[in-house]
Parts: C-alpha cells; structure tokens; sequence
C-alpha cells in the first residue's frame, strides 16, 4: 500500500484508447475541413486536446472525496449558473448557453453541470447506504436531476438535458433498484419518448427550429430530416472498405451536416467505410469496458458511483450520436466525445476522465 | 467521517458486470446497424451520392435556322436563360415558394400550376418555371444561391424570327412540347423540350432540332458546381434553305399589309415556293418564348383566324378564275365546237331561274377568247349547262382542284371539286343541274385553296404538268403529275389570259407590264347571292388574281386573294400579282446584266455565303 496517489498510477491502458480515439478524431477534422473555408481547424481540436489533458491532471490532483464533501456547494453553483445563463448569458444563434469570461473563453454552464451531476449523484448514492433504493430515494434522484436538466432544456439545449439522464438511471441501477420500479420506469419512459416527440412537431415548432438553427446555422434552410437523410447517405456509400481517406464526397462536398462535429461519425464511415466504423465502435467499447474495470476496482462505493457516472454519460453519448448517424435517432445535438470538434465538450471528457484516474490513483491509498 | 464516506459497502461486482455486458451488446447492434446501411444498402446509397454530388445539365442544341433561297436569315436562335426550380426537396421547396414568387416576380398559382404539371416526373427533373431571364431575374439566383439552392440557371436557345411577322404562318412557330408527344416520342423529348408546332417550324422539326448534349459536374451541397465531369457536346440543327425568295416576300407583306387574305407566289417550272402569306398573321416571337395563356386563347378564337395560312388551308370559291377550268374543258373534251359563240345580254335563264353576268348591260356576241378576256358569266354558264357536272368535275380535279397538292406543309386542306357521286354520297339526293350553272363560273359547291389555283394556272400554260409544291429549295423529292393538255387547248387557253392582261377590254387591262408576257385570270367570288347582295346593298366579296409568266411554260406563278373587298378581283388582288411578278423579271434581268458584263463570273453573283449570315449574335 501506497500512502500518495502517483501519477504512474493513472490508467495508461484507458489513455492509450482515449489517444487513438482522438488520434482519429483530428484525422477526420482534418479530412473533412482542410479543403473548406474552416481549413486548420484540427489544430484548434489539438489545442483543445492539450487544454483537456491538463485539466485532466488537474481534476485528478484533488481527492474525489474532497469534491464529494462540495457536492451540495457544487450543485448550488451549478443550478444558480445555469438560472445566471438564463438571465444573462449571451445568446449565441437562439439559444443562451454560455457565459461570457472576458471575451476568451465562452463557458458553457451546462457542461460543467453534467460534471457535477456525476458528482452529486455519486454522493447521493453513496449516503443511501442500501441494496435496495426505496421509492423516496428514487424520487429525491429524480428531482435532483430533473431541476438542471429542465434548466437546461430551457436554454434550449435538449441534447445535453438528456445526458443527464443516464447517470441517474445508471447510478439507480447499481444502488439497487426495484425490478418493479425499473418496470415502471422502463414504459414511462416508452410512454413519455413519443409523447415528447408529438411536443415537438406539435406544441414548440418553433423551439424545435432554433435548435436545429443553433446547432446547424450552416445548414439551417434545410430539416433535420435532410440532415438524417445526408448522414445514412455518407454512411451507406462508404461500403465495406471505405471511399478512402479525403474522398468522401458526401464529406468533401458538404452533404454532411455538420461532418466535423456532430456527425463527424458519418464523414468517417464514409472516408473509411464499415472497417473503420467497427474499429471506432470497438475503441469505445474498449473505453467504456475499461471505465467498468476501473469502478470495480475502485476503493469505494462513492469512487465506483464517480466512475459509473463518467461511464454512462460517454456511453449514452456514443449510443445517441452513432443511432443518430445511421438515422435511428433524432438530430439532437449530442457529439461524439473524444472525436467530434469542440471546446467545452473536449474539456468535458477529459475532466470526466480526470475524476477516473482520480478514483483510480487512490484505490490503494488509505 | 460523513455517513455516505464510511467504505463498509462491497462494490456491487454483479451489476457492474451487467454493464459491461449491456454495453457490448449494445456495440453489436450499433455495428448491425452500420452494416445494415454499409453493406446490405450501399449500392442504393452509393446512388444516392452520385445523385447528390452530379447533377445533369443539358446543353441545348440551337434548332437550325432557315434560310431564304439566297441565304438571308428568316429564322435563326440566340442563347438566353431559363430558371429551373428542383423539386427533390419537398420541404425546402415549400418553404422557399414566398422567396421565389417575390423575387422573380412569379404568382404563386403558376408556380403551383408548374409544379402540379410536373408531378408525374421524377423528382430530381427540375421545372422550367422562368422562360427568358431578365438580367435581374438572373442576378437574383445568383445571389441567393446560398439560400435558395432550388434555383438553376439553364442556357437554353431561343427562337429568332428577324423578319417578325414575315412568310409567319409558313415559317410556323415553336412551342414547348405538349404532353401527348412527350408521351409519342418515347423518351426523346423531356418536358419543357421546344419543338415545332405549325408551318415549317413542325414539317422539318426533325432536320431543324438538334441533338441535346449534356454536361455532368459536380456540385457542393449548395448546389455550387465544383468541377466538370464530362461534356457532351450539342450537336446543332440543320439549316434548311427555302425556296423562299425574301424579296418576292417583301413586297407581296408590303402590298397586303392589312389585308385579310393570302398569297401564293411559286416556281412554275419546278413547284418551289418564292413566297407565301396569309394575312391577318402573327408575330411567331411571341411563341418563342412561352406564351401566356390569354394571349394564345386571343389568337385562337380571334374570328380573323390569324393562324390559318389562308394559302393553303382557306378554302374559297374560285369565282372566275375557274374560268380557266372550263375553258381547257369545252377545248380538250371537244363536247363544244371552238367556235361557239353566245349572245349576253347580262343574264340567262336556266332551269327557270335567272342567272346574272356580271355586267349588267352584258357582253353582246362572245366567244370563248372574248369570254376570257372579259370574263362573260353567260357564255360560261352555257359551257357549263352543255359540258355537265362530271366532265367539269374531271378537268377540274385532273387540274389539280379539289385536292391537296402535298405541299410541304402540315394540316393542308383540299377543299371540294364537287360531283355527282359527291353529291350522292353526302347529300343523299341527286345533282341539281341548276347547280352545274353556278358552279361554271366558280361559285356554289366548288371551293379550292390559294396554292390549287396556282399549281392550275401554271399546269394549264405548261401543257398539263402539275409540279407538287414545296418550300425547300433544290429540293431532292421533286414530283410532278401529269394531265397532258393539247397544245391547242394551250394556246387558246394561254392567248384568253394574255389577252385578259394585256388587251383593252381585258379585265386585268391595269396589270399590264413592259416586257413581260404577264397572263392572268380575275376572278370575283360573291359571298352571297347578286340578289341578296343588293337588298343588303353591301358587296363583300372574295377578289382573286391568278397571274404567270410568261404566256407558255412559264416561270413564275402567282395566286392571290383579298377577302372581304369590295373591289373586283383584278383591282384587288391584282396588283400584288402584277408586283411579285414584275419583282420576279427585276431580279432575273439584273442577274443577267451582271453576268453579262463580267467577262469571267467566277463567283456566282448576289447569293451570299450560306453560314456567313447565320452567326449568333450577343
């Protein structure tokens, strides 16, 4: 036993995956931008990259029981954010999501809040000291992470407000949910998908607009299912083998929406065809069963809730984002995390993965 | 210690497990997925893309222009812009409706009306939905090609007619192609296609439409041509020169500007055609372009019937231009001596009732050269009673009467040589004799187009050739006929037209010219009876003029007619007659003269070089 956490005790199997996924993610930037008025921009992702990673050794410097013991703080400071971004933050393209640090960098509250969501749930389950969650527990969960994701939708910013979900639903999982309350939970939510989504054809037209507008100015002439329609197109032509690295048509052209980001998976299973998206697919695979390994081995309950948390929001972004590419989900906003461009979601990932290696460091420390 | 920091739970090694598990059983359906669109479908998507990032555009073969027998522009083609809405895109097209409708100006009900036309196309086949850009229609595509990504500018040929109204309802007019013959031509047109809907435009469509090429690029996903694929080049129409001469048509446009009638000048040796009108006509500019539907319903009910080509499709009583008829019947049946002569008095009476000639005061003794000469209706009228309905019938028809002449020309009509079995067979009852009488000098049943009384007079003169007429010059499928005449029949037939012309009492006296043997039959066809005529106490009629040149075997022809004149045949219709012709005999001998003082004509004179003035101008 160990009485420091040390940096060789980082989880250098799960970096060496999260290297390749992002190693493909620039590539692809990179092929899908370099002939376009964006050129360069895959530098800008390395930048993000290196920011990340150092926010990564940051996170994991501090005890994830000292970041427990601020949960409340934390979450206080997450919510009256978010109601400050309401208020104040400026409005980018129809939706207010950021807030304004002097004119560098634009924060966006609602990534951090998925940070403490996983903070605070890890906390919570960890006090309810059970097997068995009682239906108040299951409530108080619920309201937890209902308050911030509707602050969220608010914005709006469905695709966010979703990733929240899952660290709930998960964390209830492994606290030991009631097979009954899971059943209930299952067909409401079966009963609530298509309800929300008659809400959004029929009640918020507009809403529905300004995300779409938001999250594709570009592109914002044409409908969400155009932009669906593009992507299995890419996907589809790719074939087996891949049109080949910057030959992508629906790529290089512009057919994809958004090919750098969001669908950055489409603009690479065209250019690289059904091999590379396996290889993608399993390099995540890889990640998320390395994340589990890492919550077994970890010296808590709490660590273990930390973990799992990461864990299921980057499980339900791959899961939404590659359903969304071949057209089994809507438009929704939710990235690729490690490959898709971008800032606050870059930084997101690599504080999420700082908080593992953080559970990790301290699984012998006593 | 907090209570949630006490570690006396075990990690719940089960569940987590039940993660993992769930996770890879997800990723496998992921990739079901991916292989589902990636193997199992891409050939379909690899189409797609293709559709995507190549679009089609046609290149329009310019229709070949037509020419005159000298090589001057009739008709010729100019580049211009059409705007295309694709409609692959329900959506974006919906939405951008408002935009287009303000900016090109275009209601919304024909925007609709084009795309509700175009329906049962496939979707990626854009509609034409602006015909003739303005510089700001096409600045305003250009402009919005960001936003409005539906719009495509498409070089298109449009039709030119310089001489406007000019020989128009010979020239015919283009249009776009209708639906049955989109459905006819099996693939070969595709909608919006031009081709030729009337007059020469529809008889040589074939030879004047060229072969479309297609230019294949590839566009971003704003529709921005990135690059050219591959290029297939339009093949141009055939020209085709008339036989038209421009300034036999220019003159005989001049003399019946606002004359309703028609006029058919022709190569009485060879059938070609020098000049053709019909009047009132129409500007076939107008159609190059589309046409809008109120304007074209105008031309169509418009009781002038600006559309007819009066020269072959008006089908008129002769009046006394078929004198000529019976006059080679009494000769060639030999059924009446030469030398019958009758007395006029100005009327007759057959089968109890009155016939009038058209000198009140009448003729006095006539025979057949003086019956010609001053077109005696009673000396006819006894013909006539004498010869009967059939044998007039079988010169008339043998002459070409009563029958279409196969003139190059769509939708020509035959008019009517009646006859007994005729009569039998449409009417059901038996000839009325009475009839024969009216009939002898070009009034009742009988009724001809403008270019049957030329090809007549001109197969008359030239002893019983009928050439077929046609409007291509050196045209390869020149066909006559035959009705051979005796030269005597010939020649006294020919001396009575001379005579009409060119002898004092003759009814054309007016039309005579210096050097050319012009003959010539008036003829004035009553569009009701003399009786009726004069209660009403107007006398509209049809005023015909058929003149050749010269006397025997001649060279020229021409027939013309002015309708709803109160004037005579010979002073209404004559002139222009007289004109064309002495037009003819204008242009021949300066042709000769300056052949005659080049020592060694190495070039042949006036006819200009063919393509030098068919350039594309702007």
């Amino acid at each position: 036993m160990k009485d420091r956490p040390q940096v060789q005790d980082f989880d250098w199997t799960l970096l060496a995956i999260v290297a390749a996924i992002c190693a493909l993610g620039v590539m692809e930037i990179y092929s899908s931008t370099h002939a376009s008025a964006m050129a360069g921009m895959h530098w800008k992702q390395l930048m993000w990259l290196g920011i990340g990673i150092a926010g990564m050794f940051l996170i994991s410097r501090i005890d994830y029981h000292t970041l427990l013991d601020q949960a409340p703080v934390l979450y206080m400071a997450g919510v009256a954010g978010l109601l400050v971004v309401m208020v104040i933050g400026s409005t980018h393209l129809g939706a207010k999501r950021w807030i304004s640090l002097g004119g560098i960098f634009n924060l966006q509250v609602s990534e951090l809040m998925k940070l403490i969501i996983i903070i605070v749930l890890a906390r919570y389950f960890s006090e309810v000291r059970t097997d068995r969650l009682t239906l108040p527990d299951l409530v108080k969960v619920g309201a937890l992470t209902i308050v911030p994701a509707a602050l969220i939708l608010k914005q709006p910013d469905l695709g966010t407000a979703m990733v929240l979900l899952p660290v709930a639903a998960v964390g209830a999982f492994i606290a030991g949910i009631e097979w009954k309350h899971l059943a209930i939970g299952v067909v409401l939510v079966a009963l609530l998908i298509p309800f929300g989504w008659n809400m959004r054809h029929h009640l918020k037209p507009y809403q529905q607009q300004r995300i779409e507008t938001f999250l594709h100015p570009e592109e914002d002439q044409r409908g969400a299912g155009y932009q669906i329609l593009q992507s299995e197109i890419a996907v589809g032509s790719g074939g087996f083998w891949g049109k080949g690295f910057g030959k992508g048509s629906q790529n290089q052209l512009g057919f994809v929406p958004v090919r750098y980001s969001d669908f950055i998976l489409a603009a690479l299973a065209e250019e690289q065809g059904f091999i590379g998206v396996c290889v993608v697919l399993l390099l995540y695979l890889g990640l998320i069963l390395r994340l589990v390994d890492n919550a077994q081995k970890a010296k808590d309950r709490a660590g273990m809730y930390v973990v799992m948390g990461v864990t299921a929001i980057l499980g339900f972004h791959v899961l939404v984002n590659a359903s969304m590419v071949i057209g089994y989900m809507p438009v929704t906003g939710i990235p690729l995390p490690l490959m898709s461009y971008g800032g606050s979601s870059t930084a997101f990932v690599f504080l999420a993965l700082g908080l593992v290696m953080n559970v990790r460091m301290r699984r012998f420390v006593n | 210690m907090p209570s949630w920091n006490v570690n006396d739970q075990k990690i719940p090694q089960g569940r987590l497990a039940l993660v993992s598990y769930v996770s890879v059983v997800v990723v496998v359906l992921l990739m079901i997925g991916f292989w589902k669109l990636q193997v199992v479908q891409s050939g379909h998507f690899a189409d797609l893309a293709d559709r995507n990032r190549t679009r089609s555009i046609p290149i329009i073969a310019p229709r070949g222009p037509m020419l005159d027998r000298e090589g001057r522009v009739l008709v010729d083609s100019y580049p211009s812009f059409s705007i295309l809405l694709l409609r692959d895109d329900p959506k974006s097209l919906e939405k951008s409706l408002p935009q287009i409708e303000e900016g090109l100006g275009i209601s919304r009900a024909d925007l609709q009306q084009e795309l509700e036309t175009a329906k049962n196309e496939p979707k990626f086949q854009p509609v034409v939905i602006k015909p003739a850009a303005s510089q700001a229609d096409i600045a305003f595509v250009e402009s919005h090609r960001a936003d409005l990504p539906l719009l495509e500018l498409m070089m298109v040929q449009r039709r030119r007619y310089p001489q406007n109204e000019m020989a128009a309802n010979t020239i015919g007019y283009v249009g776009e192609v209708s639906a049955q013959q989109l459905e006819d031509s099996d693939g070969h047109y595709r909608p919006g296609d031009i081709v030729g809907k009337a007059g020469l435009e529809r008889e040589y469509n074939d030879q004047l439409e060229g072969t479309d090429g297609m230019r294949r690029v590839v566009v971003n996903s704003v529709g921005k041509v990135m690059r050219t694929l591959d290029n297939v080049d339009a093949i141009p129409g055939k020209p085709i020169q008339l036989s038209i001469d421009y300034d036999l048509q220019a003159i005989a446009e001049a003399d019946m500007a606002g004359k309703t009638g028609a006029v058919v000048a022709m190569d009485a040796r060879t059938g070609e055609i020098l000049a053709m009108l019909s009047k009132p006509t129409f500007d076939p500019n107008d159609f190059a372009v589309r046409i809008p539907q109120d304007e074209w319903q105008k031309l169509n009910t418009d009781k002038n019937t600006p559309l007819l080509n009066r020269a072959i499709q008006a089908q008129l009583a002769p009046g006394s231009v078929f004198k000529i008829v019976m006059a080679a019947a009494m000769l060639e049946s030999k059924a009446i001596p030469e030398s019958y002569s009758v007395y006029c008095p100005g009327h007759a009476n057959f089968y109890g009732r009155e016939f009038h000639c058209w000198r009140p005061q009448g003729h006095g003794t006539v025979s057949l050269h003086n019956a010609i000469v001053d077109s005696c209706d009673v000396f006819f009228y006894n013909v006539g009673k004498q010869l009967g309905i059939d044998k007039i019938a079988y010169y008339g028809s043998g002459l070409g009467l009563g029958k279409r002449t196969g003139i190059d020309l769509p939708s020509e009509e035959p008019g009517l040589m009646p006859s007994e079995p005729w009569v039998e067979r449409v009417f059901h009852h038996k000839w009325y004799a009475g009839e024969t009488i009216s009939v002898a000098i070009g009034q009742g049943a009988v009724t001809v187009t403008p270019i049957q009384l030329a090809r007549m007079a001109a197969a008359v003169a030239s002893g019983g050739t009928l050439v077929r007429p046609h409007l291509l010059k050196n045209d390869p499928n020149m066909k006559t006929e035959s009705f051979p005449l005796s030269d005597n029949t010939v020649e006294q037939v020919t001396q009575g037209l001379y005579g009409v012309v060119n002898e004092g009492g003759g009814t054309a006296y007016h039309l005579r010219l210096q050097n050319i043997d012009l003959c010539g039959k008036s003829g004035t066809a009553q569009l009701m009876s003399y009786d009726a005529a004069n209660r009403i106490g107007t006398k509209k009629m049809d005023g015909w003029f058929v003149g050749f040149a010269p006397r025997r075997n001649p060279e020229i022809v021409v027939a013309a007619i002015v309708q709803d004149t109160v004037e005579h045949g010979g002073e209404a219709a004559g002139p222009v007659v007289r004109d064309i012709v002495k037009t003819y005999y204008d242009k021949k001998n300066a042709r000769t003269q300056q052949t005659a003082t080049n020592d060694a004509p190495a070039q042949p004179p006036i006819t200009k070089p063919l393509v030098a003035t068919v350039g594309v101008q702007q």
